[in-house]
């Protein structure tokens, strides 16, 4: 089929280009030595700025690369905005943060960009070896970071839980996958798309090698039940890499989880669904009702997570491209609230410490207006109130699951997000209602500031404008379906 | 008609206003002085804007007015539009809504000394939502219209509330979120019904009649909680006793219209087979309300929660009002929703208005006011009588109207009805005699003023309204009739029509 003609690299050039610009990272930091991690964060988040319009401008049409194992399309694209965007955010809030704690080295924004390339890599994958490829190396370099304050036990025991937890995910994955190997005899996802859907029933060996596969990847986007490691590793890990693990490792383990359901098992929808909606339910519940216990707005945000991962799984369950578009609009909103709350998560100091006790916020809305208004408006916009954008990211999935007729998860659905109200209230509450502390440390860092003031402008005034991130999920979701 | 979006600037101006209250600047004094102008005027000058929906309004026809229409979302076979007009249903509560807001503003004047410039924008972020709602003709718009509502509600309650404050605020916004969120799926199906989320496209749709039955219990939750109807009223109490006076006139005023509205502008028309299957459980609730609560309204200590119990009892008749489906009964319970909006929201004042003066509201701290308060007891008179129902009065009206239609339908139920305004005289009179008559027995009594001139101004208007709504209801039934016909033709109509259907079969 292939002579040995060298593959066109032209899709892969975003990936090649954030790839070589971390070696070039590695090699300046290396030669300027301590103090240069400023000089490398921003050179890091301009590298990752060119990725994005190089990734967006090479997924504007369906590309297949390197033997049929790469793939960039407008999904590919679309997805691989997020997970940049997520990165690019998460080196500029962190710099602060990590000069704060003395442990400002320029090795956190390359591994950083070593993490985005393998991100890259899965949602481009269109193959269990591409698969997992590039699963490994975004995981190998979280597992680093989680532990990058390695004087702190508590990072190093949140980088220690994720290693080996996410060991044994990435076993169970790569058992799964030789099972559906061995019963296919593909890994490249087109072929195994043709298998699944010629071969009549499909054999049992090839059910279980999915749920397998599927297991594996409920662990990366933490879905209940193999959510047990966010609350720790999150509360644990330095804060700008909570973040980061909040956000991008969200959006690339989500897009993998879609295009792997679809694309080679979509003609199994019936089969997957019912794993999906499980994974759905038990994710909103369990992300509702333990969240209310939490004390630490950490751990809170772990659970807040998985709740809404609940909410997307369930956009994935309905597995038509409305449904997917869903998915995709939720987590673009996702993303922008998200890294909103942990900017304000990073404001959380005192003299010189953090503060991550939920009470820590009383008052806030006396000491700091500013501040408390634009986690109120995180807060609204998680639980689902108009008119914030989160509003309309549980819209879209609901929008689907009713188009579906999934009407029990859609109505699970909005029961749990009454729950899930209860908790984020209860952060406005603390702020609104109770008398103030003192106040957090100031002045707030300039990158921080504009954070804020982005996301929180784009949450709240997504309903003025929705087209510009509905549009594109809607071709990223139609480009899944179109082949 | 106007040329200009008319309705578009009275729903929006009020952000106008935050925009300027936010850009205030300098000591805490000299912002919350600017605040609560700035608030005061843009009111002022919403409700004059909105005036001019009523001069414009032409009173002969059934369909929507003033009407605005601009893309919005147009992606993916999903489209939602900015549509907004007002027919004879929604025309009155939008002028209830800004006649109501800069009334709140100026009772609030001297009695909320904290966070004034957040207090204000919560207020004119309401009622641009509130305005929203009733003209919204887009059900996503609607959705989001109807839910901000909580946002500053919930802050109004929690901020400036009373001291079980934080407990109220949950309460109700967990209470309306939850049944607001199922309202949201009903509103997909519809969606996936009629193929838009034009709200007049649906309301001409015939849905099948098994479908009807569930969407009607899924907007039934929403309003239901919002009337709010018996027994998912507990908010209420809860809610009015711990926010300030005005949150509670904007609760008692506003809020719990927005279920009757709900009622009025979407189950009945869209889903009139289902209605006719629910009348007997609606009558029976709304039965229930009247009674039940009229006779815990007797048992109340707590100012505010007896007037909150009698709007439960007042909203039992507007319910019951709307599912005796007859013109009269349906205009009436248009008339008793905006005579409530009116007569309770100045209640609540009446409260607050001795609530600044001594801090409490408890019943047995008052007693022979008549002396020291003369024009306050004239005040509290006009209005306790117009909650009973005096002909002359607002609350007559509707009332009358109300029991005139629902005879026609069920005899019974408006027999209990009659007894409960036997009920409602009792607990009002008992209220009025225990605070306004009697002999001052305490000191801090003896030293209270009598009405400021601010506060005269705040119940005036509201005074002549009730009047004027009592003496000669055609200014306001004219408008209304034309709507209220058509859907009551429509519904007769549709539910005719099905059980000719069903004796051909």
């Amino acid at each position: 089929m292939h002579s040995f003609a060298p593959p066109a690299l032209l899709p892969a050039l975003p990936e090649l280009v954030l790839v070589c610009s971390a070696m070039l990272l590695l090699l300046i930091g290396v030669f300027r030595g301590e103090g240069s991690s400023r000089l490398v964060s921003w050179l890091a988040v301009l590298a990752l700025v060119v990725t994005l319009g190089l990734a967006v401008r090479v997924g504007l049409e369906p590309r297949v690369s390197f033997y049929g194992m790469f793939v960039t399309d407008p999904f590919a694209a679309f997805m691989k905005t997020l997970v940049l965007l997520g990165s690019a955010v998460t080196i500029l809030m962190g710099m602060r943060y990590f000069e704060d704690h003395g442990i400002a080295r320029f090795e956190f924004p390359v591994l950083v960009m070593l993490a985005s390339t393998g991100m890259m890599i899965m949602v481009s994958a269109n193959d269990l070896i591409t698969l997992y490829l590039g699963l490994e190396l975004q995981s190998l370099a979280l597992y680093v970071v989680a532990s990058f304050d390695r004087d702190s036990p508590r990072s190093s025991e949140a980088g220690l839980k994720y290693f080996v937890l996410g060991a044994l995910a990435s076993g169970l994955l790569l058992y799964g996958a030789s099972l559906v190997y061995g019963f296919t005899g593909t890994t490249n996802f087109a072929a195994l798309a043709t298998a699944v859907s010629s071969g009549g029933a499909p054999s049992a060996g090839l059910i279980i090698g999915l749920v397998f596969v599927a297991i594996g990847l409920a662990f990366k986007v933490s879905a209940v039940p193999f959510h047990m490691w966010t609350p720790d590793v999150y509360e644990g890990a330095p804060t700008p890499v909570t973040a980061f693990f909040a956000v991008s490792t969200k959006m690339a383990a989500i897009a993998l989880f879609i295009r792997f359901l679809v694309e080679p098992f979509g003609p199994l929808l019936a089969e997957w669904r019912q794993i999906i909606v499980f994974l759905s339910v038990a994710s909103m519940i369990l992300g509702s009702v333990a969240a209310i216990a939490q004390s630490n707005i950490k751990r809170l945000m772990a659970y807040s997570s998985i709740g809404h991962i609940g909410y997307a799984l369930i956009g994935l369950a309905v597995g038509t491209s409305s449904g997917i578009r869903g998915v995709l609009v939720y987590m673009a909103i996702y993303l922008f609230m998200n890294l909103g709350t942990w900017a304000v998560i990073l404001c959380m100091r005192r003299n010189g410490q953090m503060a991550e006790g939920i009470a820590d916020l009383a008052g806030l809305a006396r000491t700091q207006p500013g501040l408390a208004l634009a986690l109120a408006i995180f807060m609204f916009a998680m639980a689902g109130v108009p008119p914030t954008a989160g509003f309309f990211s549980k819209l879209y999935i609901f929008l689907a699951a009713i188009d579906a007729h999934l009407n029990g998860l859609a109505i699970i659905g909005v029961l749990a997000s009454v729950v899930g109200a209860f908790y984020y209230l209860r952060i406005v509450k603390v702020m609104y209602f109770d008398e103030p502390l003192a106040a957090f440390d100031r002045p707030i860092s300039a990158e921080l500031k504009g954070v804020l003031l982005v996301t929180a402008i784009v949450t709240l005034f997504f309903i003025l404008l929705p087209d510009p991130i509905v549009g594109p999920a809607q071709a990223a979701a139609a480009s899944l379906f179109g082949k | 008609m106007t040329h200009w979006p008319l309705l578009t600037l009275v729903t929006f101006l009020p952000l106008v206003g935050v925009f300027f209250i936010m850009l205030a600047r300098g000591d805490e004094a000299v912002v919350a002085r600017n605040a609560r102008n700035i608030a005061l005027s843009t009111s002022v000058i919403v409700f004059l804007l909105s005036l001019l929906l009523w001069i414009g309004f032409d009173p002969n026809t059934a369909a929507f007015q003033f009407v605005e229409r601009a893309n919005w979302v147009q992606i993916g076979g999903f489209e939602i539009t900015y549509h907004m007009g007002i027919d004879g249903i929604s025309l009155f509560f939008v002028l209830l809504s800004t006649l109501l807001t800069p009334i709140c503003v100026l009772a609030s004047w001297q009695s909320v000394h904290s966070q004034v410039r957040e207090y204000m924008i919560a207020f004119l972020v309401l009622e641009t939502l509130m305005v929203g709602l009733f003209s919204a003709l887009d059900f996503v718009l609607f959705y989001v219209f109807f839910e901000g509502v909580l946002i500053p509600m919930f802050l109004i309650i929690g901020v400036w509330g009373g001291p079980r404050r934080v407990y109220a605020a949950f309460k109700f916004f967990l209470y309306t979120f939850l049944g607001s969120v199922l309202m949201l799926l009903a509103i997909l199906a519809v969606y996936f019904q009629t193929g838009t989320t034009d709200i007049t496209v649906a309301l001409t749709h015939h849905f099948p009649a098994g479908l009807q039955k569930w969407l009607w219990l899924a907007f039934l939750a929403s309003f239901a909680v919002k009337v709010p109807m018996w027994p998912v009223h507990t908010w209420l109490p809860d809610a009015h006793v711990e926010a300030p006076t005005a949150g509670s006139v904007i609760l008692a005023g506003i809020l719990l219209k927005m279920g009757g509205y709900g009622l009025i502008r979407f189950s009945l028309p869209m889903f009139p087979l289902a209605s006719a299957y629910f009348t007997p459980l609606m009558f029976t609730l709304s039965a229930v309300a009247v009674i039940y609560t009229s006779f815990v309204a007797l048992a109340q200590t707590d100012m505010k929660k007896l007037i909150a119990y009698s709007s439960v009892a007042h909203m039992g008749f507007v319910t019951m009002g709307i599912f005796a489906v007859t013109s009269e009964a349906v205009q009436g319970a248009m008339i008793q929703m905006l005579s409530h909006g009116l007569v309770s929201a100045a209640l609540f004042l009446c409260v607050g208005v001795v609530y600044d003066r001594l801090h409490t509201r408890d019943i047995d701290r008052y007693g022979g006011l008549v002396t020291r308060m003369p024009a306050y007891a004239f005040v509290f008179m006009a209005f306790a009588l117009a909650s009973i129902g005096l002909p002359g009065t607002s609350g007559f009206v509707g009332e009358f109207l109300i029991l005139l239609g629902t005879y026609r339908v069920s005899t019974l139920e408006c027999f209990l009805a009659a007894t409960a305004m036997f009920l409602g005289a009792a607990y009002m009179l008992y209220l009025y005699r225990r605070i306004i008559f009697g002999t001052i027995t305490r000191d801090d009594l003896r030293g209270m003023l009598d009405l400021s001139f601010r506060e005269k101004a705040v119940f005036a208007p509201l005074i002549l309204l009730v009047l004027w709504m009592g003496i000669y209801p055609n200014s306001f039934l004219t408008p209304i009739r034309a709507s209220i016909d058509h859907l009551v033709a429509q519904v007769n109509a549709a539910t005719a029509g099905a059980a000719l259907h069903a004796s051909l079969n």
